[in-house]
């Protein structure tokens, strides 16, 4: 009796373990969450540029998850792993984060940073793991059929030059006027700064003005001396293609010089707010290129308000919403949740994404004017069509200038000159693929 | 030849600026024979706290500076205690690794006080150009040009004619026979850095006026670095000189030289400078010619 008592009571143990165990893991199951580790830089020389993009990222994967309740209903799971703008903490970031997570662990990386997307370019795609650099990176990796891997959406260096120099056009009255005109292009003496000049020699040879090229040596905290060479070059205008400190100490050596820095065009890493504050009033009337709206203007930030900031689950401390940087965080986390869940739409709603179905997605990410509308992101994030052979999805971007205290768009998205990029993204990707024995896909 | 001295001049008063960091590493290698990696940092940090207070929290100026030079004193008194006083009779080596520590605490420290955002920080000094003819100079760089002649001159002035100064030269030449007289080498450690500390409230103000602050603003000790290779770890004129030296070389060779090599070359060009200089005088300009007993 005894015995048969206790095989009774060890039965109904083992049976109440099980059942629980059971349901955990279905609850487990029901939990499970889409992993996005995040690279960020905070902190270092660079971060007056990092803490608002990795704020504007971080919030905006808190309003989906708040909001909506994840992608159909799957969580987004956010880690962040600090680079210092470093390629080899960027490495170990992502050697540290790839596994991590439901299902197949990271499916894609946004690094942030050139230097650590060249680092990763083998790496992901070794791992299969999509690589989205958002206007920064190897430009040549917008032609898909070599870099299947790796996408440039919204745009990239050399089609945001195209815009540049349509707005330079459009303010001399035509590609005609531009002929014995004088442009200089000041820029970071490295492969960065250097990104643009192929597509600026190309429209000097085109159009009969003289392209005068200045490098600086980085970090730039000392350019008199070519400032003072740019003044006596009397240039009609000036493409700025700075980083960091370098932005507002030509910003201001410029305007110190009597140029007129309502002639100097900043490339797209010169356009954020980092850029202007600290060259104080002498940055009034300084252009630059972007590919989103400026501001904090959207119904967008109604819902940030409301599910994000007044619950106090803002990743900052304010101080950086509605400016350039964090504006840019807010639409790459956009972008990311958009091919997830248009990844969820081909293989199952409500399911986590592993990195094939991801990297079909972004193969094909398209997202309408309309949508960006329901998104409430109208005007602050362009549209993109990106295809097996485009992965830059069309290269929108615009023209904003510092008021003084904040920007304003003074141009409405333009569209890049792709005749002109796209020969050259295709025959540098080529000889990428060439050197490294990457297999060219074939597009229909 | 206009253009020619408007380089020239722009560099010299350039140089003058990297002297303003320079000088911050030659008190503190003079007087302890440390060479403080972490100068850079307490200009950055100063330069936070100045734009700090007076940004967030509306403190003037005039008031800021002065709470700032207190706070450079208790970083001193801090260094000397926690770090320094510890390592006594350590190599050299050992002392300078501490600095490094010192570098990335300091940073740190001025991040979660101020975060990483830039600030700008405006000191009222005019940035209007003045011609000479054809000739264009920067107010901003004759003035900040100006405080640094008038840095070295107090320095100098309180190294010649006030009992301290006398206890950290006699400290600078022999640190043994300094203390078999009875001169406490803890209290000279606390002054020069506290003095370290004032040059850097001055760096920082006058860099922090020109670039806006921000945490690249360590950068500026590499500037700093070919002009003490240049005019010796010990020497304080040295450090003015081989400023304008550095300063004046690097802006000519970007401008006549540069185009011919591509450009972008002022900053490694500093470093070639004081390294030809080097390979015939190692201690520098200035510096204290090196005499060991074998």
């Amino acid at each position: 009796m005894t015995k048969s008592m206790t095989r009774k009571l060890a039965a109904a143990g083992l049976g109440l373990i099980v059942g629980l165990t059971g349901m955990a893991t279905a609850q487990a199951q029901s939990e499970e969450a889409q992993y996005l580790p995040s690279l960020v830089y905070r902190t270092g020389p660079y971060a007056p540029s990092g803490v608002g993009f990795a704020d504007g990222f971080s919030d905006y994967v808190t309003l989906v998850n708040e909001r909506d309740g994840g992608i159909n209903g799957v969580p987004i799971e956010l880690e962040e792993c600090e680079t210092a703008y470093s390629n080899d903490r960027g490495a170990e970031c992502y050697e540290r984060l790839k596994n991590r997570g439901d299902g197949d662990g990271a499916t894609v990386m946004a690094p942030l940073s050139t230097g650590i997307t060249y680092t990763l370019i083998p790496r992901t795609r070794e791992d299969n793991i999509v690589l989205h650099t958002m206007g920064y990176g190897r430009a040549d990796a917008a032609y898909g059929p070599v870099m299947d891997w790796v996408f440039m959406v919204p745009t990239t260096y050399w089609s945001s030059t195209t815009v540049t120099m349509q707005h330079i056009a459009d303010q001399e009255g035509g590609w005609e006027n531009l002929e014995g005109k004088t442009i200089v292009h000041a820029f970071h003496d490295s492969a960065y700064g250097r990104e643009p000049l192929e597509v600026l020699r190309g429209y000097a040879e085109e159009y009969g003005f003289t392209l005068e090229e200045m490098a600086i040596s980085p970090p730039g905290v000392e350019q008199r001396s070519v400032w003072t060479q740019i003044r006596r070059m009397q240039p009609d205008w000036i493409s700025l293609f700075g980083w960091g400190v370098m932005n507002p100490t030509a910003i201001r050596t410029a305007n110190s010089m009597g140029i007129d820095v309502s002639k100097i065009i900043g490339g797209i890493y010169a356009a954020q707010d980092d850029a202007v504050e600290p060259a104080g009033s002498a940055a009034e009337g300084y252009k630059a290129v972007t590919f989103h709206g400026p501001g904090s203007d959207y119904p967008v930030y109604d819902d940030l308000q409301e599910y994000v900031y007044d619950p106090g689950l803002a990743a900052g401390d304010g101080s950086q919403q509605g400016k350039i940087a964090y504006n840019r965080g807010l639409i790459n986390a956009a972008y990311i949740i958009e091919a997830w869940r248009q990844a969820q739409q081909e293989f199952g709603e409500g399911e986590v994404m592993g990195r094939e179905e991801t990297k079909w997605a972004w193969n094909q990410l398209t997202i309408t004017e309309e949508r960006t509308e329901e998104l409430g992101m109208k005007g602050l994030m362009p549209p993109v069509d990106v295809t097996c052979r485009d992965h830059e999805g069309g290269g929108l971007a615009l023209i904003q200038q510092w008021n003084g205290e904040s920007w304003e768009q003074v141009t409405d998205f333009m569209e890049p000159d792709m005749e002109r990029v796209f020969p050259l993204y295709r025959e540098s990707a080529l000889e990428y693929a060439e050197s490294e024995g990457v297999e060219v896909k074939e597009c229909d | 030849m206009a253009f020619f001295i408007e380089v020239l001049v722009g560099g010299l008063l350039a140089g003058l600026m990297y002297s303003l960091v320079a000088l911050g590493f030659v008190l503190i290698f003079k007087a302890s024979g440390i060479f403080n990696f972490a100068q850079a940092a307490m200009v950055l940090f100063a330069a936070m706290f100045i734009a700090g207070m007076s940004g967030e929290w509306g403190v003037p100026l005039w008031l800021a500076i002065p709470i700032t030079i207190v706070l450079m004193i208790g970083v001193a008194w801090v260094v000397e205690r926690v770090v320094l006083r510890p390592l006594v009779n350590q190599e050299p080596i050992v002392m300078f690794m501490s600095t490094i520590g010192i570098f990335f605490c300091l940073i740190g420290i001025a991040e979660i006080f101020w975060g990483s955002s830039s600030r700008t920080l405006d000191v009222g000094i005019p940035r209007d150009p003045i011609f000479v003819g054809n000739m264009l100079f920067q107010t901003y760089d004759l003035v900040a040009g100006g405080i640094a002649v008038v840095l070295v001159l107090l320095l100098a002035a309180f190294a010649q004619w006030t009992r301290m100064g006398r206890v950290l030269r006699a400290v600078a030449d022999d640190h043994q026979a300094a203390q078999a007289v009875g001169i406490r080498l803890s209290t000279v450690w606390v002054v020069v850095w506290s003095i370290a500390g004032f040059v850097a409230v001055v760096a920082g103000v006058v860099w922090g006026g020109n670039l806006g602050v921000q945490p690249v603003m360590v950068d500026v000790a590499f500037k700093a670095l070919p002009v003490l290779l240049l005019g010796g770890l010990t020497s304080i004129p040295g450090a003015i000189v081989a400023g304008l030296i550095i300063g004046g070389g690097e802006a000519l060779a970007e401008v006549y030289l540069g185009p011919i090599i591509g450009g972008g070359i002022q900053d490694w060009f500093a470093y070639m400078i004081a390294m030809a200089f080097m390979v015939y005088r190692p201690e520098g300009m200035f510096g204290e010619k090196i005499i060991e007993r074998i």
